[in-house]
This record gives structure tokens, sequence and C-alpha cells, in this order.
């Protein structure tokens, strides 16, 4: 039964993907598109780690720092392909998880918070102040990821923004597809049983420090290949995508569409995504309008956009 | 053989003695019981026993290995397990899933194999799944599987806990009052599963506020009064036990005090 639910979800996902853009009324929405879906990536890495594990990270945009710099810098100073420079910046972003998450992850709750914000603002402070390796605040540009011209040759024609909303579309249905498969296997129970009871996990021999860390390094790999996906297509990236502010980011979508669901996070990408540009008709009430919304929501469907509202369904059933 | 064995164990809290000099062993098969009035450190025991209080004196042994003040997951693994007091459920799970995390030691595997939904991962889930159901049966909440862990009654969920417990199958077994909460007939029948379970070879550790039922099945009874064992023996002795009467009549005395 659990695993009809997952195909579901996924096959709705993929149809939401391939069908939306036959209603796009401009090329821009491709690029749209694609930003949301690399937002939706990094924060399905944030609902392994939150939503099931029950570990909050507010320096998560390191991360994503790590992986786009990684493509930026890599294939120029290495001559690393593009496509394996987000491999190696994933992996550098794992072992470096696994380092910082060894101290960290043994503080609990906003303890913990402030320890991985700290870890994100010095990702960001060195991305700022090495100016002679990533020419600092003024940001790099980013080296072609050459697929699109080597799809041409064999006959696909591709606009930029078309490219990167198949491609992005497609690196999120595979992030989605993994936190899926994750959620009911047995690391996957013993997060949410972590979650659940620190406790009772250590009782029926859960090593709970051990999997706290495979859920930092995973969701940490997720924020990695998100920000190098952004870095891409936007061939170029500044030192803003390891920032605070973008940490915070990624938190407030999971938790506005749901931390404990795969779904719902990926919504609640979406909903933060989409809102800034739906609401810049009403210009400078624009920030106004998206606080208040997020506010409303979180009163009124606490555990975010997706639990709230299929609890609320499945009360109306019975 | 002694599978549990405990020396002198003793802790303080803030100056306080909760438990001082209290040693005991327990056999293959055999049940026995901690009584004592309420704060005589039953539960502060247990704690000490599992890992999750690190002892301040004595020592733990388990199957004659020293295992004092190991991380409650390194007992798991070498057969040790345990029901809560006040329960500890994992409440975000369904009643199944809590059930299954008692396979953990049985189920888990490589991370990658997980991640990808392999076939081996897959394998173990369900085997996990299908011994889970067989034990909700045992404790009777079969028919609860898929309902979330928070909405079953305070009995249930004890039952739940035993469930979870005896997934592990454990060689020793701690039970903290887990008939609470429940009624004559679900008493009875946790009753039954105890002597069961104790038969087919599991050390029991008991702690049980009903004494019909711990005079009933116990082997031998450790009674504890402000943390020092005051008697111990067989159910007839112990029950005879002029201290142990004191023990009961005095706490009888303060309730009649209050
Ligand atoms: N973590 C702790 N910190 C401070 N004091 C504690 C702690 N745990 C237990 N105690 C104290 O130790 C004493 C023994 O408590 P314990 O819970 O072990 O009693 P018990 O025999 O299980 O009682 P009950 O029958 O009510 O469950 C009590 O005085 C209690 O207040
Ligand atoms: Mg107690």
């Amino acid at each position: 039964m659990r695993i009809s639910t997952k195909y579901w979800t996924l096959l709705f996902l993929a149809a939401l993907i391939a069908v939306t853009p036959f209603f796009f009324p401009s090329g821009y929405y491709f690029r749209v598109g694609s930003l949301l879906f690399v937002n939706g990536l990094a924060v399905t890495g944030i609902v392994i780690l939150t939503g099931y594990a029950g570990q909050i990270s507010l320096g998560h945009a390191g991360f994503a720092g790590i992986g786009g710099y990684a493509c930026a810098l890599a294939p120029v100073h290495w001559g690393v392909p593009p496509a394996l420079a987000v491999v190696l910046g994933a992996a550098v972003s794992g072992v470096l998880a696994y380092l910082v998450g060894r101290p960290i992850l043994r503080l609990k709750g906003y303890y913990l918070g402030v320890a991985s914000l700290g870890f994100g603002i010095l990702v960001a402070m060195v991305l700022n102040n090495e100016r002679a390796l990533t020419r600092g605040p003024d940001g790099i540009e980013v080296p072609d990821l050459g697929l699109r011209g080597l799809l041409k040759d064999w006959g696909l024609n591709l606009t930029n923004g078309e490219f990167w909303y198949v491609v992005t579309g497609i690196c999120l249905l595979i992030g989605a597809w993994i936190a899926l498969n994750l959620h009911s296997s047995p690391t996957g129970r013993a997060l949410r049983a972590l979650h659940g009871s620190e406790v009772a996990a250590g009782t029926v021999g859960i090593d709970v420090a051990r999997v706290k860390l495979q859920a930092f390094v995973i969701s940490a790999i997720y924020a990695s290949v998100a920000g190098s996906l952004l870095a891409l297509q936007n061939k170029f990236i500044t030192p803003d995508v390891a920032g605070f502010l973008h940490s915070v980011e990624m938190v407030t979508m999971a938790v506005l569409g749901g931390v404990s669901s795969v779904p719902g996070a990926i919504l609640g990408a979406g909903v933060l995504t989409l809102l800034p540009q739906v609401l810049t008709v009403f210009a400078e009430y624009e920030q106004l309008i998206l606080g208040l919304v997020m506010m409303l929501v979180m009163i009124f469907l606490p555990e975010g956009l997706v639990p709230s509202i299929l609890r609320r369904l499945r009360g109306r059933d019975e | 053989m002694s599978l549990l064995e405990i020396q002198g164990l003793g802790i303080s809290f803030g100056g306080v003695r909760a438990v001082n000099d209290v040693s005991f062993s327990v056999k293959q098969g055999e049940i026995v019981s901690v009584i004592g009035p309420n704060g005589a450190g039953k539960t502060t025991l247990f704690n000490m026993i599992s890992g999750v209080y690190q002892p301040g004196a004595g020592s733990v042994a388990l199957s004659g290995e020293p295992v004092t003040g190991m991380e409650p997951f390194r007992l798991a693994q070498r057969g040790l397990s345990r029901t809560f007091q006040n329960l500890q459920i994992f409440q975000n799970m369904t009643v199944l899933e809590n059930a299954v995390t008692g396979f953990h030691l049985q189920e888990r595997g490589p991370v990658l194999a997980d991640l990808f939904n392999l076939p081996g991962s897959r394998r173990r889930a369900r085997q996990a799944e299908e011994g889970a159901r067989a034990l909700l049966a045992r404790v009777g909440l079969e028919r609860a599987a898929d309902r979330e862990a928070g909405s079953l009654s305070y009995g249930s969920l004890k039952r739940l806990e035993i469930a979870r417990a005896l997934a592990m199958q454990p060689k020793v077994l701690l039970l903290d009052e887990p008939a609470a909460g429940c009624n004559a007939v679900e008493t009875e029948e946790i009753d039954h599963l105890i002597a069961e379970v104790a038969a087919s070879g599991v050390a029991i550790l008991l702690v049980e506020h009903d004494m019909k039922m711990v005079m009933r099945i116990s082997n031998h009874i450790v009674v504890l009064d402000h943390g020092e064992k005051i008697a111990e023996g067989a159910p007839a002795e112990v029950s005879r036990n002029p201290d142990v009467i004191a023990a009961y009549l005095g706490t009888e005395a303060e309730h009649a005090d209050g």
C-alpha cells in the first residue's frame, strides 16, 4: 500500500513537470520552473534531516555554496568537466558534513541550529574573502555544462530555458524518489524513530549518533547538488548562495509546505518560489503579503500545507 | 548461568542516594521481580542496567561480560531489551512501524541499498514487517496496525512496547510496570505472555505494582526501599518478611497522614 503511495506521488510530480510547460505564456517561465525544481531538491534534503530525523540545520546553504563553487572552480583550475564537478562538489560536501556533523549533531534543538548556522557563515566568509580563488563578493562565471550542445548534435534542439527545465526536473524527480525510498526503509525508520524518542531508539539498538550523521551527510549532498545546478544554469555564482538567508529560505520552504512530507516540502518550495513572482504586481507590498501568507499558513496549518490538508481530508472521511 | 548480574549498583542525584548497593542476578528463563513503594528506586535501577543512566557505583554483567555504563544501543546489540514505565513510543509513526523498529538490528543494512530501494533493502523491510505483524497479533494489537501510535489507549501502548521489546529477541528483558493501565483481562494476558517468554529461555526482570501478579509469576523477588535492598527471596518468603511488611505499611501510614 505504501509502495503505491510513493509511485503515485512520483507519477503526479512527473506529470506536473511534463504538462505545465504547455501553459507557459512565455519562455521566461521555464526559468522560473527550473529555479523551483532546484529549490525543491534542496528542500527535499531538509525533509530527510529535519522531517525524518528531527534535526535542524541553519547552515545548509553552506553546502549549496560548495556545490556551486565546485562547478565554477574545478573546471577552470583542474580541468574537471562540469558534470564531474557536480559529483566532486557533492563528495566534498559529504565529507565536510561528516566532519562537521560528528561534533555538532551531539547538540540538540536550537543549540544545533546555532552551531550549524556558524558553519554556514564560515563557508560564506571563505567564499567572500578568498578573492584569489573565488573573486569575492562580486561572484564568478561558471562554465557551460556542455550537454545542451551535445543534444543539439543529436538533433534535440532545446532553448537554454527548456534544457534546464528538463535537467532540473529530472534531478528533482530522482531526489524525490530517493527520499521517498528512504522514508519506509530500515534507515528511514530509524531516523523517524529517533525523532520520536531518542531514548527508545537507543533501546531498540539504533546507533542514534551514526544515523543522525547519515541523514546530515545525505541532506548536505542534496543541498550541494542543488547549488551546483543553480550555478550551472545561471552560468554565474556569488557567495550569497551560501548565505544565511538562503539557509533560512530552505528551512522556511520545507516547514511551510510540510517538513515531514516530500511532496509537501516541494510544494513549499513552489509556493515560495512562485509567490514573489506573482506578488510583483503589488510592488512595495510584495514582502508584506509574503510575510502575511507565511504567518497565516503556520497559524492555521501548523504542520505545513500538505500534512495539515491531508489530515483534514482524512478526518472528513472518518 | 546468570544472564544478568548486578553488583553493588548505586547512584545519587544531587547528593540524594536514589539507589544504594543493590546486588542480585537473573538466570535464563527466570522471572525476578523488583518491588517496593513509590520512589524506592526501581525505575532508576532499570535505567542504570539499560545504560540510560551511568551508575555511580557497582557493576552490571550480561552473560558474564562486564557492560557497566555501556550505551543503550550497544546493550541492545548484546541482547538486552526493555520497556518504559512512562511510555517511550514513537508517536510520529504507526503502530506497525513502532513494532518494526524492534527489528532494527535484524533489518538494518547498507544505507545505499535503502536510498536506492535495492532488493536487499526491500526484503529486509518486508521480513521485519511480517515479524512485527505476528508480534502485534501476539499482544492483541493486530487490528490497530495501521493506526497512528498516538491514538492508542495507555494500556494498548504498554502492550505495543512489549511487542517492540520482544521483536529484539532479547536474552534479558526488563519490564517496568507492563500491566499499568490495563484492565483485568489484559493484565491476565500480559501475565501469560511474560510466563511464555520466560519459558522460552529469556531472563526477565519485572517491576510491577500488581502484587497478585508478582506473587503468581515470580521465581524470585527483590524488595527495594529508599534505594536499598531490604529483602529478597521466593514470593512466599518475601511476603512474610517483617521488614517488607513494615516498608509497605510505612508507606500506607504516610498516605494516611498526607
Ligand atoms: N533523573 C533524576 N534526577 C533526580 N532525581 C531522580 C531522577 N530519577 C529518579 N530520581 C529520584 O530517585 C528516586 C527513585 O525514583 P524511581 O523513579 O526510581 O522510583 P520507583 O521505584 O520507580 O517509583 P514508582 O513506583 O513511583 O515508579 C526518587 O526519589 C526520584 O525522585
Ligand atoms: Mg518507577
